[in-house]
């Protein structure tokens, strides 16, 4: 996700149609984006947080979190 | 009014008239301490968190040049008053203002937008785009191109692979969505930029000359219009630290973000929007709100008026929960502006910015005080000379020397670097600088970008000036191009410089306009050592007096300063940029060879041996030292005046300006451009090596129809200027043949010119 004080022009173009396409209510959109690895259970959290901070995500301007799912 | 924890320990003026001892975070601001000590006495107090904010971003370098002030005033003296015949807004403006004929007014401007780009590569060149063509769309001028000259470090070292390819898709990205072509430009590696690249942008763009809108907040009662993007915490304090848990009234933040997200979708809008605005004449001024935002649209438009301003924070569209009047007036977000606009035009205004689905929020009025007052939940949290914001800060004076260093970097001239002397050593050396990373094409750059879009491009990259039509009946035009070969600047920064405009001036007559005007970007590394200020105030006189003797003015340009990576400076890039008129963009002279079936080649102007900081060196040898090129401006006039005299009475088949890698580049580039073959024969007992890679500055290339071949070298000959026939243009041949040295194919010679980038970040 963009870190929150980031400026989220896609967000605030969803935002923008809502109340055009007749959806009323929704004070405030945010968009990111999510990746689904399939990994081994050898490979721990510690590295996947390096695959996220180092390839997946900006950390300059996004967050990110991990979260593992068994399959 | 909900009163919230905030306003409760809201730092008033009149709490900071009763509270003179607490403890204010100027340091972490970027204030010195004479500068707060300064703050104090003019406002007779301390100043409020609010204050003290407005005052810092605002009394930075980036804003107030306050190291370069004093050395800027040189431009001024040395612009006489037949150079500002045609200026209808200089140096002080959002942008300069010329006047071009057929009532058309163009405004150019180029800014810097350097370390943003180094920490969010892709973001900080997108914004940076953007800033510029707002601060081109504040004179009132629809904005019709941009440029950018693109500095990074060594092009094979790692971090080049991680800045490069961002800044070019910043640039593509942003550009592309605006739909702006992007014309030109430049895009160098040096090893000095690895940690601070530069990311110069220009915006050129047009209006009829009554249109032109200069922004000042004269008439008390006129309304204050914020519109555009919502305020958020965008690049608040810049690369400084404004920590907001230092301020009173902190709301615990820890971190702010330095990085602006720009969105250029809003950005076209705000464009439309602005130019439909000035059409109706709706507004009495326009700001847009770049750095320092808020705090430097409302002291700067208030200084530039004849009255006081109140502004009510409350009504600040926010995007960001719980900011202070701090983070609200520092904040750079993107995408905004400010308009000053009389009462009876307000609903006028808001029906327009609605109509185009832009925010417009009416934040205060001019008054008949003369004082800039700020209330926030209605209390005052500014009360200030507008002027002492904007325009009264420090200047100083630096300390001025001539490194120690620069005698021996003069003295290790190159003449001594093994030259290549055989054929098959020059055949070698020549296809090595074609594919070296600053000579390869920069066709993977410039993919990326839109060239053509609007329909207004009549020449782009790669050609030697960017040119677009501006009057679609007349067919009038403007050529632009920008240069610095920051190697020449760093042996000598006054005639460096000087190169610098010469061969922007040269690149903008090679296309057949006659240059009119100049704008800079001068970037050097931090002005408190002494010999960056020398190295600066050598460079600017170097433009300056060369401006003069030109007659062209300097109508704007900009100035940054700390550029560095630890201790150690970029190489200082006094980027300039020429701006040409031509009457008749049909007649403009293309770069490539075989617009015409049989052709001349000529080389015009004089070649020396010389070597310093050339191509060549830096290629083969890894060499900086000895002496750039020798200047000669009359000669540069000489050589402009035939190339747009050739241009203007059809003469001209193809022009190319001689600039690094002297020659031999300049003839392949233009082959390969045209896709045509060429016989160079070099004059008899020519040493080849020179002729082929010497740098010497005041030459260009040019292809005459052999029909206007005797007319042209006559022109040449009476003019006084030197020429030489180097050989023909073949079209039935694909090759490039120099006569008793090496011959090569166009394919071998385009594989080593455009294999280089695609290698390199493809």
């Amino acid at each position: 996700m963009p870190k929150p004080e980031i400026l989220d022009p896609q967000g605030q173009a969803v935002a923008k149609a809502l109340p055009r396409l007749g959806f009323s209510g929704v004070a405030e959109v945010r968009q990111g984006k999510r990746f689904e690895l399939e990994v081994d259970d050898s490979v721990d959290d510690a590295t996947l947080a390096r695959i996220a901070e180092g390839l997946l995500a900006n950390p300059v301007i996004e967050e990110w979190t991990v979260r593992r799912v068994a399959e | 009014m909900t009163v919230t924890h905030a306003a409760d320990t809201v730092d008033t003026v009149e709490r900071a008239a009763a509270t003179p001892e607490i403890e204010q975070p100027y340091g972490a601001l970027g204030l010195k301490d004479n500068e707060y000590r300064r703050v104090r006495e003019l406002l007779g107090r301390r100043p409020t968190d609010a204050e003290l904010a407005m005052y810092a971003v605002m009394w930075s370098e980036h804003c107030s040049y306050k190291s370069s002030k004093v050395h800027l005033r040189y431009f001024g003296e040395t612009t006489t008053e037949q150079m500002r015949a045609t200026m209808l807004a200089g140096i002080g403006e959002n942008a300069g203002v010329l006047d071009i004929g057929d009532g058309w007014a163009v405004t150019f401007k180029a800014e810097s937008h350097n370390h943003p780009s180094y920490v969010e590569p892709f973001q900080g060149a997108a914004t940076g785009v953007g800033g510029i063509v707002r601060d081109i769309l504040a004179m009132g001028a629809r904005p019709l191109a941009v440029m950018d000259s693109l500095r990074f470090g060594a092009a094979d070292a790692p971090d080049t692979k991680r800045v490069l390819p961002g800044v070019v898709a910043g640039v593509g990205g942003y550009g592309n969505c605006l739909g702006l072509p992007n014309i030109g430009g430049e895009v160098i590696f040096d090893a000095s930029y690895a940690g601070n690249p530069l990311v110069n942008a220009l915006c050129v763009g047009a209006m009829r000359i009554e249109d032109l809108h200069l922004a000042h907040a004269s008439g008390a009662g006129n309304k204050i219009i914020l519109f555009g993007a919502r305020t958020g915490l965008d690049g608040i304090g810049g690369a400084s630290v404004l920590a907001s848990d230092s301020f009173s009234g902190g709301t615990g933040r820890k971190k702010l973000p330095s990085v602006q997200v720009g969105d250029p979708f809003a950005e076209k809008v705000l464009i439309e929007c602005c130019l439909e605005l000035f059409a109706a004449k709706v507004v009495v001024g326009i700001s847009d709100l770049g750095a320092a935002g808020l705090a430097c649209a409302t002291s700067e438009l208030a200084s530039a008026g004849d009255g006081g301003m109140v502004i009510d924070l409350d009504r600040v569209p926010l995007r960001a929960k719980d900011m202070n009047p701090a983070e609200i007036l520092s904040s750079e977000s993107r995408e905004r502006m400010c308009a000053v606009v009389t009462p009876e035009h307000v609903a006028d205004f808001l029906a327009i910015c609605a109509k185009w689905d832009v925010t417009a929020t009416e934040i205060g009025e001019v008054t008949e005080g003369d004082t800039l007052v700020i209330t926030w939940h209605g209390q005052t949290v500014v009360d200030v000379p507008p002027r002492t914001v904007a325009h009264d800060g420090p200047v100083y004076e630096r300390p001025i020397s001539r490194p120690e260093s620069q005698d021996a970097l003069q003295a290790d001239v190159p003449d001594d670097l093994a030259r290549p002397t055989t054929p098959a050593e020059i055949r070698a050396t020549l296809l090595r600088m074609l594919g070296s990373a600053n000579l390869a094409s920069r066709r993977w750059v410039t993919q990326q970008y839109d060239r053509y879009v609007r329909g207004g491009t009549v020449l782009a990259q790669p050609a030697d000036a960017g040119m677009i039509r501006i009057d679609e009946q007349t067919h009038r035009g403007v050529a632009l191009s920008v240069d610095c070969n920051s190697r020449y600047v760093a042996l000598d920064p006054y005639r460096g410089a000087q190169l610098a405009l010469a061969e922007a001036y040269r690149n903008v007559a090679a296309s057949g306009a006659k240059p009119v005007a100049v704008t800079d970007c001068l970037n050097f590394g931090s002005p408190e050592d002494p010999g960056v200020m020398w190295q600066f105030q050598q460079a600017l006189h170097g433009l300056a007096d060369a401006c003069k003797v030109l007659g062209i003015p300097v109508v704007g340009g900009n100035v940054s300063f700390y550029n560095q990576t630890g201790g150690t400076a970029i190489l200082p890039t006094p980027l300039v940029g020429v701006m040409g008129v031509i009457d008749d963009v049909r007649r403009r002279v293309p770069t490539g060879f075989g617009t015409e079936p049989g052709e001349s080649l000529l080389l015009l102007g004089e070649t020396r041996p010389e070597f310093g900081g050339s191509e060549w060196a830096h290629v083969v040898h890894g060499h900086l030292g000895g002496l750039p090129p020798k200047v000669d401006l009359a000669a540069e006039a000489l050589l402009a005046d035939i190339l747009i005299a050739g241009s203007r009475d059809g003469m001209l088949s193809a022009a190319h300006d001689l600039s690094d890698g002297g020659l031999a580049q300049a003839v392949v580039e233009a082959a390969l451009i045209g896709e045509t073959g060429a016989r160079i024969v070099l004059p008899a007992g020519a040493d080849p090596f020179v002729w082929l890679f010497a740098e010497s500055a005041g030459r260009a290339l040019v292809a005459v129809p052999r029909s206007e071949e005797p007319r042209f070298t006559e022109m040449c000959t009476m003019r006084g200027l030197p020429w030489v026939k180097i050989g023909v243009v073949d079209v039935e041949s694909d090759a490039v043949e120099i006569q008793d040295v090496a011959d090569f194919s166009l394919a071998e010679l385009r594989t080593a010119w455009e294999a280089t980038l695609p290698e390199l970040f493809g």
